[in-house]
C-alpha cells in the first residue's frame, strides 16, 4: 500500500484484496459486544471536511474510534476555513497538532492530492471525496458489499457484471468504482444520457450505454447514482419526470433482474427520481448494508495506512496485539 | 541617447556569419567584417564570439499588473524581466485595476514605462468599458493620446457579443488599429479548469473545450472579412484553431495570430499534479495540439510568439487547483523555450525567430523604432543570445516580482547575454544593468 489513499487507481489487485480481507476480519471482530480495538491508540486522525457530508464523516469517525484513535473533526462551517483560511494554512495547523492521518473531503478535485504532495503535512492522506474526481473508500465498500453477495466474501470479482446508472459526469463514486471494479476483474457498464457522460469516457476500462433496459438482464449488481434535480436547469436533461422514465430503477425494471442481482446506491437517495421507493426498500436492496460495510472498510484503510502491518486471518486478537 | 559607444565583435547576426556591430548615439553606426570595426576612442568592446545577435524582442502580450496589482508585478519589475529576457518592447495588456480603457490610464502606463527605461512599454487599450463587453471604450482618445495606442484587447475576457466585435473591428480602421481577441466562448467555458478531453474526465476537472476557442475565431475571421478590418488572435492553443486561421489567410483575410511559449512546449499531462502553477488560460492542451502549433509557427500560419506573461503572488498558486489563478510567467524564459521547441527541433532558424519575436509583433502593433533590421542607421535595439549556454530556471532568481514559472528546475538551451535599448545596455554579462538580482 502507498502511504496515502487518493484514488482507487492507487490500489493494485493485491492491495485491494488486502483491504477487503482486512475489512472482513475487522467486521467479524466488531460484531462482538465490545466493538473497540486498541490498535491505533495514541494516533490522531483528523476529519477535514470542506463539504457537508454527515454520512461519510460519521463513518470515518466511527472507524477511527473503534480502532481507539483520537479523532478531531474539522469542518468548514464555523471554523477558520469559512473566514478564508487557505488549505495550506489549515494543513500546517493540523501538522503542528500532530495529525497522523488526515481524512479530507473537498469540493475541489485534486485537493487531497495537493495536501499529500505539497509538503504541507507529513501524515497519511485519505481522500473522502474530492469534487467530481474520486471517492476511493466508497468504491472499496461497494466492492466489499458485492463480494459478500456475489463472490462468497472472498477473492476478487472476476467476471461479475456491474451496471452503474446515472450522473457519471459529476460522480466521484462512478470514477472510483470503474477503476476499482476493473482492477478486481468485474465487467462494468455505465448507463447515462449522453449529456451526463464525460468527454473521453470511451477510454475508461468499461462499457458505455445510453439504454438502461439493455443492461439489466445480465447484471449481477445494479448501482444507481444520485442525480441532482438542479441538473435539469442546466439542460443536462429536460425534466425530472423524463429522467426518471428513461433512467430510473422502478419496480417494472427491477422485475427484469436475475434472482441474485443486488441493487446498490451510495446515498443520499432521491426516492422517485433515480430509484423508486419499492426498489430501495426491497429485499434486493443492500443500501443499508453498504453503510455498515463503510465503517469496516474505513477501519481497514486507516489500519493499513497507519498500522502498516499486514493482517492475515487470525492475526488480530481482540486486545489488538498481533499474533 | 547615450554617451557610451559599444563595439560588439564577432556576433552572428540573425545566426548568420560573424560581424562587428558599432552602437553609437542610439543607433547602429556600423556593421563591419568581423574583427574590423573601429569604435573610436573610449568605445566599450564586447566579445560576442559564438553569440547570436537578434533585433530586440517585442512581446505583443504582457501583463504588467500596474495599476492595481503591484503585489504581483509593476511596470518597473516587469520591464526588468523583459530586458532580462532579451526584449526591448512589450505591449502591456489592459486588464489592470482600473482597466486601461481611458486615455488617462494608458498614458499613466506609458509614462511608467518611460521612467523605468528598460524597454518600450506600449499600452494596449481595452475594447470595451471595464472589459465588460457592453459598450466600446473611447478607442479614438487612446489612439490619439501620448501612448498612441494601436492594439486594443479585452484580453482575459472575450469580446463575445458579435455586434460589439463587429463595431470594434470597424471603428479602429480610422486609426489603423487592430483588435486582439481573447477567443473564448464564455458559456462553453463556465468554471472551466483544464483542456476538455480524456484527461479532464479522469481528473474530474471541468473541461475547456477546443471548440470554445475555435468557434470564436471562425466567427471573427468572417467578421473581419465582412468589414475589411484587421484581426489579431491572442494565444492560439488548438490544432483546430490553426486550421481555421490557415483557411482564413488562404482567403486573404487580414488576420494575424500569436502562440505562447508554454503552448509550444507544455501539455495537459502536467495537470496530473493538480499544481496550479500549470493552470493557465487558455489551458495547456494535448501533444497533438503542441505539434500543430509548432508547425503553424514554422510555416507562418501563426505570425508571432507572445508570452502572455502573467505574474501572480505566491498565495494565488500555493493552493488547491480550483482556487488557483490562471497564468504563468513568460518574459524571462520565452527565448529559451522557443529555442527548445523550435530551433533545437530544426523548425526555425534564428532569422525565423527574429521574424516571429521581433519584426512581426512590431509590425502588427504598429510600433515605430522596434522590430527593425540590424543595419546601419537603424535604432540600436538588439539582444545577444548564447545558443550553447543552457540555463536552469530558478523561480526565485527572476527579475519578476512573482515566481510562478512552470519551468522551475528545467534547463533551457540558451541564455540572454546582453540587451541594448537604443544603444544603452539594459543587460550585460547576463545581468540586468543597475538591478539587484532577486529584488
Amino acid at each position: 500500500m502507498n502511504r496515502h489513499l487518493l484514488s482507487a487507481a492507487d490500489l493494485d489487485r493485491d492491495d485491494a484484496i488486502l483491504v477487503l480481507d482486512t475489512a472482513a476480519e475487522l467486521a467479524s471482530l466488531t460484531d462482538r459486544a465490545v466493538k473497540k480495538l486498541p490498535t491505533l491508540r495514541g494516533r490522531t486522525v483528523v476529519n477535514l471536511f470542506y463539504e457537508d457530508s454527515t454520512r461519510t464523516r460519521i463513518s470515518f469517525e466511527a472507524a477511527a474510534k473503534r480502532l481507539s484513535a483520537d479523532v478531531i473533526n474539522f469542518s468548514a462551517k464555523g471554523s477558520s476555513v469559512s473566514k478564508g483560511e487557505s488549505l495550506k494554512d489549515t494543513a500546517l495547523t493540523l501538522e503542528a497538532m500532530g495529525a497522523d492521518a488526515v481524512v479530507i473531503r473537498h469540493s475541489s478535485s485534486g485537493a487531497p492530492h495537493r495536501l499529500a504532495h505539497s509538503g504541507w503535512i507529513g501524515g497519511s492522506v485519505v481522500n473522502a471525496g474530492d469534487g467530481t474526481h474520486e471517492h476511493p473508500t466508497q468504491s472499496l465498500l461497494d466492492a466489499f458489499t458485492m463480494r459478500r453477495h456475489l463472490a462468497g466474501g472472498k477473492g476478487d470479482l472476476e467476471g461479475r457484471r456491474v451496471t452503474i446508472v446515472g450522473d457519471v459526469l459529476h460522480s466521484r463514486v462512478a470514477r472510483s468504482n470503474v477503476l476499482l471494479l476493473d482492477t478486481l476483474g468485474a465487467e462494468v457498464t455505465l448507463v447515462a444520457p449522453p449529456t451526463l457522460l464525460p468527454v473521453g469516457v470511451e477510454s475508461w476500462p468499461c462499457q458505455v450505454s445510453y439504454d438502461l433496459d439493455a443492461h439489466l438482464k445480465d447484471a449481477d449488481a445494479v448501482m444507481m447514482l444520485r442525480v441532482q434535480r438542479e441538473r435539469m436547469n442546466a439542460s443536462f436533461f429536460p425534466s425530472a419526470r423524463e429522467y426518471s422514465r428513461r433512467y430510473g430503477l422502478d419496480a417494472q425494471r427491477m422485475a427484469m433482474l436475475q434472482d441474485h442481482t443486488i441493487v446498490m446506491h451510495p446515498g443520499p437517495m432521491n426516492r422517485g427520481m433515480e430509484i423508486a421507493a419499492e426498489v430501495a426498500d426491497s429485499t434486493r436492496s443492500v443500501i443499508v448494508e453498504q453503510v455498515s460495510n463503510g465503517v469496516s472498510i474505513r477501519m481497514a484503510v486507516l489500519y493499513l495506512l497507519l498500522g502498516g502491518a499486514q493482517l492475515g486471518t487470525g492475526d488480530i486478537t481482540t486486545d489488538g496485539t498481533e499474533a | 541617447m547615450t554617451d557610451t559607444t559599444y563595439v560588439v565583435r564577432h556576433a552572428r547576426v540573425l545566426g548568420g556569419d560573424a560581424a562587428d556591430l558599432v552602437l553609437r548615439d542610439g543607433r547602429v553606426a556600423d556593421v563591419a567584417a568581423a574583427g574590423s570595426a573601429d569604435g573610436g576612442a573610449g568605445a566599450v568592446e564586447i566579445d560576442a564570439t559564438g553569440l547570436v545577435a537578434l533585433p530586440g524582442l517585442v512581446d505583443l502580450h504582457t501583463h504588467l499588473r500596474e495599476p492595481g496589482r503591484e503585489d504581483a508585478e509593476t511596470v518597473e519589475s516587469g520591464s526588468r524581466a523583459a530586458a532580462a529576457g532579451g526584449f526591448t518592447a512589450v505591449f502591456a495588456m489592459a486588464n489592470t485595476d482600473p482597466v486601461a480603457d481611458t486615455a488617462g490610464t494608458v498614458e499613466q502606463v506609458y509614462r511608467l514605462g518611460r521612467e523605468a527605461g528598460y524597454v518600450d512599454v506600449q499600452p494596449v487599450g481595452a475594447v470595451t468599458v471595464g472589459l465588460r463587453g457592453e459598450t466600446l471604450a473611447e478607442l479614438g482618445a487612446m489612439a490619439t493620446s501620448a501612448a498612441t495606442v494601436r492594439v486594443f484587447s479585452d484580453d482575459g475576457k472575450c469580446v463575445s457579443d458579435a455586434v460589439i466585435m463587429r463595431r470594434a473591428l470597424e471603428y479602429v480602421k480610422a486609426f489603423d488599429g487592430v483588435i486582439a481577441q481573447h477567443a473564448q466562448e464564455p458559456r462553453l467555458t463556465e468554471d472551466a479548469q483544464m483542456n476538455e478531453g480524456d484527461l479532464s474526465g479522469v481528473l474530474g476537472l471541468r473541461g475547456w473545450p477546443a471548440v470554445a476557442e475555435e468557434a470564436i475565431i471562425a466567427r471573427d475571421v468572417l467578421l473581419s472579412e465582412h468589414v475589411g478590418s484587421r484581426l489579431h488572435v491572442c494565444h492560439v492553443s488548438t490544432a483546430g484553431s490553426v486550421e481555421i486561421i490557415r483557411w482564413a489567410k488562404s482567403r486573404g483575410i487580414d488576420v494575424t495570430a500569436e502562440v505562447t511559449p508554454h503552448h509550444l512546449l507544455l501539455t495537459e499531462e502536467l495537470v496530473r499534479s493538480y499544481d496550479p502553477l500549470f493552470k493557465v488560460n487558455p489551458p495547456l492542451r494535448s501533444e497533438r495540439d503542441v505539434q500543430a502549433l509548432r508547425e503553424a509557427l514554422a510555416d507562418g500560419t501563426i505570425d508571432v510568439v507572445a508570452t502572455d506573461h502573467a505574474p501572480h503572488p505566491v498565495e494565488d498558486k500555493d493552493c488547491e487547483w480550483s482556487a488557483g489563478a490562471m497564468g504563468m510567467l513568460g518574459l524571462e524564459t520565452a527565448i529559451g523555450v522557443v529555442a527548445e521547441a523550435m530551433v533545437s527541433t530544426g523548425l526555425l532558424d534564428w532569422a525565423g525567430v527574429a521574424e516571429r519575436m521581433s519584426f512581426a509583433p512590431a509590425r502588427i502593433g504598429r510600433l515605430d523604432g522596434q522590430g527593425r533590421p540590424l543595419a546601419v542607421g537603424e535604432p540600436a535595439n538588439l539582444t545577444l543570445i548564447d545558443p550553447s549556454a543552457g540555463r536552469t530556471v530558478d523561480p526565485f532568481g527572476l527579475q519578476s516580482r512573482s515566481h510562478n514559472t512552470p519551468y522551475a528546475g528545467r534547463t533551457l538551451p540558451v541564455s540572454v547575454v546582453a540587451t541594448f535599448l537604443r544603444g544603452r545596455a539594459t543587460v550585460l554579462d547576463g545581468a540586468v544593468v543597475g538591478a539587484v538580482v532577486g529584488a
